[in-house]
């Protein structure tokens, strides 16, 4: 065994048996405390297990590589994943904690006196939780086989198994105290090696100013610059300007904004703070700890694509390249992460060494001979997982980035599987086949709900649809177009009834699945596509992914418009609007 | 009107005046009018519209959350409608 396998042996065990303490000291032993943690959970503390809750597999190893790729149109995941938060905490969480009860669709069922609605909020929930769990699912297997060095379906049952004994046994209680620790162990394995890394560049420590500042190499050309004229120089798009079009980045930023705030697992956790007061400043702490990664995230992305470049391809291109990378002395990262398939290369001029240009790249060598692209494959999620490594640093460093992928993979699979089986067990069996049944019978049912829920998001994890990578455009459409506007017009429009609620949510929900079904295929099944997924051929210019905007506009307007010329709702349904509008009595909403 | 309608308007208008910060700090400045910001430079070499697009919103955002936070519950004791 290497010296990097026993350190991340090491770490790795550490903390999974740090969780697994938790799960054995946080069980929950009444539905309060299965679903909503009996609303005992401090406003910082539950902030840090919403960052843990919120941020994936997806912000921790993907997005930096996302950012390194695609430099400013990447601000779109950076400003949408967190500006959602901003209405979260103005427009729904104080609301719906002072209404007190388990579950996003018992809300939406109660406020608009309807089954019909509270089931499409179920199957909104579900479908959109579902699709998010298979990522995690996905990347707890992939941080397993790369670093551990044992098979994908292994780590994914290990993944499942230690999931199961914290969620089954402590239910929200058990997540949340797990996932405050799974924050700590994330956000130190993110802001080391960035650290580390912003040092070595610039000679600054936090990578925040770092990303600003000059190189350390007393040239005193700026970062950006540097970075800049070195993607030109090698026939890359620049790194700091505008690519994509105007809309599109508008609207997609508006779409993640809107569907981060109707994510029921994230709404969820602001139902287990003591107070209204609580819920709106938790919201605040969730972000600080969010911001945190985020604002670390852009420099990271910066720093691994300038020194990615640096290793492998000399300063500055003259048709002499003897100072790029010598297939001969590959470093050890490089072979091991073309092991996985990641990385790959092609010697295409036979020089035997490696050249890496952009597609906008004309030059010839020595013998006239035009140089050519040979790093013929880098997948994004390198720039995160083998960062440490491209970097030189310790041991210790790179175990610790294992430990953390698989933190924050396992941390937000068990917030979305509550939310799934807290949907199962309350709002489809407590509150439509069996409503009769008791505290204890329900709690099982949580139970029960948990451990399928498990099982089936590890089949899909072991089978992922083809259209895995798709869906993330359809968990935030579904949230953005169907939930979000029915939380915020059942809090804000006091009119708004149960028909125009239902054809709000269906007007909403259906426009955006047609939408992206037309240009991605009929639930995704390849060749039924409609129309070829290019610009030329969308509405107004608009991507499927942008669409959860335009989804959430025709659910405003259809809800408004049909209320409007229908009955108001019942002067009860009046009443509890105006009382979740206030704090006051609070307390006494806990009962149930 | 009554307290209860003050203090909801009370609410509404500190809403909208957030969210106007927050739309003119992300979409305005991060996207927008980004290419324009972009010939300032701030922090040392962050052109300033990519600043607000990958550092700037979101600090932005955090403070607004807490600011909106602070003048709710001063709203709250002010309108009597206090959880304590």
């Amino acid at each position: 065994m290497t010296n990097l396998q026993l350190w991340t042996y090491c770490v790795v065990g550490a903390t999974f048996a740090l969780y697994i303490f938790i799960a054995i000291k946080a069980r929950a032993s009444t539905t309060g405390e299965f679903y909503v943690a009996g609303k005992g959970v401090h406003p910082v503390l539950n902030g840090m297990a919403t960052g843990a809750d919120w941020m994936s597999a997806a912000s921790f190893i993907s997005m930096a590589g996302l950012i390194a790729f695609k430099g400013y149109d990447a601000s779109v995941y950076l400003m949408g994943w967190t500006g959602g938060y901003c209405l979260l905490a103005m427009l729904l969480a104080p609301y719906l904690r002072k209404y007190g009860k388990f579950t996003v669709p018992e809300f939406i069922g109660d406020r608009f006196y309807s089954q019909t609605a509270r089931v499409v909020a179920v199957i909104c929930l579900i479908v959109a939780s579902l699709t998010y769990v298979i990522g995690q699912m996905k990347g707890i297997g992939v941080a397993f086989s790369r670093f551990l060095e044992i098979p994908f379906n292994y780590g994914l049952f290990l993944g499942m198994g230690i999931v199961f004994i914290y969620a089954v046994l402590g239910g929200m209680k058990g997540v949340t105290y797990t996932q405050i620790a799974q924050y700590c162990v994330l956000i130190f394995a993110y802001t080391v090696p960035a650290i580390f890394i912003s040092l070595q560049l610039t000679g600054v420590a936090l990578p925040q100013l770092g990303l600003g500042s000059t190189m350390a190499d007393g040239s005193g050309v700026f970062l950006l610059d540097k970075l800049d004229k070195t993607l030109l120089d090698l026939g890359f798009n620049a790194y700091t300007t505008q690519k994509g079009s105007t809309l599109n980045m508008f609207l997609l930023t508006l779409s993640l904004m809107i569907g981060t705030a109707g994510l029921p697992h994230v709404i969820t956790r602001f139902f287990t703070v003591p107070k209204v007061r609580d819920a709106r400043s938790s919201a605040g702490w969730a972000l600080v700890f969010i911001a945190i990664l985020y604002t670390t995230a852009p420099a990271v992305g910066a720093m691994a694509r300038l020194n990615l470049i640096h290793t492998i391809q000399a300063d500055s291109i003259t048709p002499d390249t003897s100072q790029n990378l010598k297939l001969d002395a590959l470093p050890a990262w490089f072979t091991n992460w073309e092991k996985t398939g990641l990385l790959k290369h092609d010697d295409k001029n036979g020089d035997g060494r490696i050249q890496y240009v952009g597609k906008n790249f004309t030059g010839t060598d020595v013998n006239g001979n035009p140089i050519q692209n040979e790093m013929t494959k880098v997948d994004r999620d390198i720039m995160v997982l083998a960062n440490p490594e491209i970097a030189n640093l310790p041991n210790w460093v790179i175990a610790l980035v294992a430990a953390g992928g698989i933190a924050a993979a396992l941390s937000t699979a068990a917030g979305l599987l509550l939310a799934i089986s807290s949907a199962i067990s309350h709002d489809i069996v407590k509150g439509i086949v069996a409503k009769d049944i008791d505290d204890k019978t329900e709690l099982m049912a949580g139970r029960i709900a948990m451990a399928g829920a498990i099982l089936v998001a590890g089949y899909l994890g072991l089978h992922p649809p083809g259209f895995a990578a798709q869906v993330v455009a359809l968990a935030f459409g579904l949230a953005a177009s169907s939930i979000f506007p029915a939380l915020m017009m059942g809090i804000f429009a006091k009119r708004v009834n149960n028909t125009g609620a239902v054809c709000g949510m269906l007007a909403g929900l259906g426009s955006t699945l047609v939408y992206i079904f037309w240009f991605k295929g009929w639930f995704f099944i390849p060749g039924t596509a409609m129309a070829a997924d290019t610009a030329a051929n969308w509405v107004l210019g608009i991507s499927p992914g942008s669409f959860g905007a335009v989804g959430a506009l025709i659910n405003f307007v259809v809800a408004l418009s049909i209320s409007s010329v229908t009955a108001p709702p019942p002067e009860h349904i009046q009443h509890l609007v105006e009382d979740i509008r206030v704090p006051m009595g609070a307390g006494s909403a806990v009962d149930h | 009107m009554s307290d209860a309608q003050k203090y909801w308007q009370a609410n509404i208008r500190l809403v909208i005046g957030c969210l106007v910060v927050w739309f003119v700090v992300s979409f305005g400045c991060g996207i927008l009018f980004a290419e324009q910001l972009n010939s300032i430079r701030i922090l040392g070499g962050y052109p300033l519209g990519f600043w607000f697009a990958q550092q700037g919103s979101i600090y932005t955002f955090v403070a607004l959350i807490f600011f909106y936070a602070w003048r709710m519950n001063q709203l709250d004791k002010k309108f009597n409608v206090s959880e304590d």
